[in-house]
């Protein structure tokens, strides 16, 4: 009979470590799907899955099992992926000279025509991928969570444990920042 | 260039991408196996912390009765002498011996 998640948690906490696997294998592909909107390279990603999993076991005895289990992981997620983020802040700095050709074929359709240029090109996807790499990594979080996964900025709170204010401060900010990069690409290109 | 649309468009193009929740061959056993292998080192730690402390109280202990005997005013009296005593104890035997005929 398949255990329920409580008793495997239960069974970990009691020192059955090999109960800790179902879980692993219930909740990576969340993991790893969330972890890959911040890194690029598969080491990278599965070092911040991996982290995030060693954290989770150690710190299992905090989890009250007042909310589900895959939220409390989430919020160990996202904030691993936020201090992988602070760590690896050093290909920020690169100018926007090698954008390759689909991508600045892609800007000059939408200069002509914004409206023309598609929303799935692959094109746009590598340049916003670029415009994202070049953000903050606060700024970069945010605008992740806000705009590209659409949660509430409550919801960014408990995720990443900043205050509603702190939150709405750094969106703010975080298009601010978006903006400046997308002006900078477009000065590169244009001017 | 409207980059306040820019930027719309952009952020529109990442919101079709599609989730790769792809997860490694045996992802689960590796992690399975690295807590594993923290397991024993866990252990030694906790032996090394609680050496660690006994040696430390141990230290301690020592400096007490070290300052304690050291601030500790001696007696003048002979009778009192721990180190007096304990010789006349040691030797009590042998000063018999001498003493017989």
């Amino acid at each position: 009979m398949e255990r329920t998640e409580a008793e495997l948690i239960a069974a970990v906490l009691k020192g059955d470590a090999a109960s800790f696997e179902p879980l692993v294998q219930k909740y990576s592909p969340r993991v790893f799907a969330t972890a890959r909107r911040y890194a690029r390279r598969d080491s990278e990603v599965e070092d911040i899955a991996q982290e995030v999993w060693l954290k989770a076991f150690d710190k299992l005895k905090s989890f009250r099992g007042e909310a589900p289990f895959e939220h409390w992981l989430m919020r160990m997620t996202v904030r691993t992926c936020y201090d992988f983020l602070r760590g690896h802040q050093r290909n920020r700095e690169s100018s926007f000279s090698e954008l390759s050709e689909p991508e600045n074929d892609w800007l000059e359709r939408f200069v002509t025509a914004p409206e023309a240029a598609s929303d799935n090109a692959d094109a746009a996807k590598l340049l916003i991928g670029r415009v994202m790499e070049k953000l903050s990594p606060s700024a970069r979080l945010v605008i992740t969570l806000l705009e590209i996964e659409d949660r509430s900025v409550k919801e960014i709170a408990r995720l990443t444990g900043w205050s509603v204010p702190l939150v709405k401060v750094r969106a703010f900010r975080a298009r601010a920042e978006m903006r400046k990069i997308l002006a900078k690409m477009t000065k590169d290109k244009y001017l | 260039m409207n980059l306040a649309e820019l930027q719309k468009k952009l952020i529109a193009v990442a919101r079709t991408e599609v989730l790769d929740d792809r997860v490694p061959y045996a992802f689960e056993k590796r992690v399975s196996a690295l807590l594993a292998s923290r397991v024993a080192p866990q252990n030694l730690d906790l032996w090394v912390r609680g050496l660690w402390r006994s040696a430390i109280s141990c230290v301690a202990v020592a400096m007490l009765c070290g300052a304690w005997t050291f601030f500790t005013p001696a007696t003048s009296a002979s009778s009192d002498d721990l180190s007096q005593n304990l010789e006349t104890t040691l030797l009590s035997s042998v000063d018999q011996n001498d003493q017989a005929p």
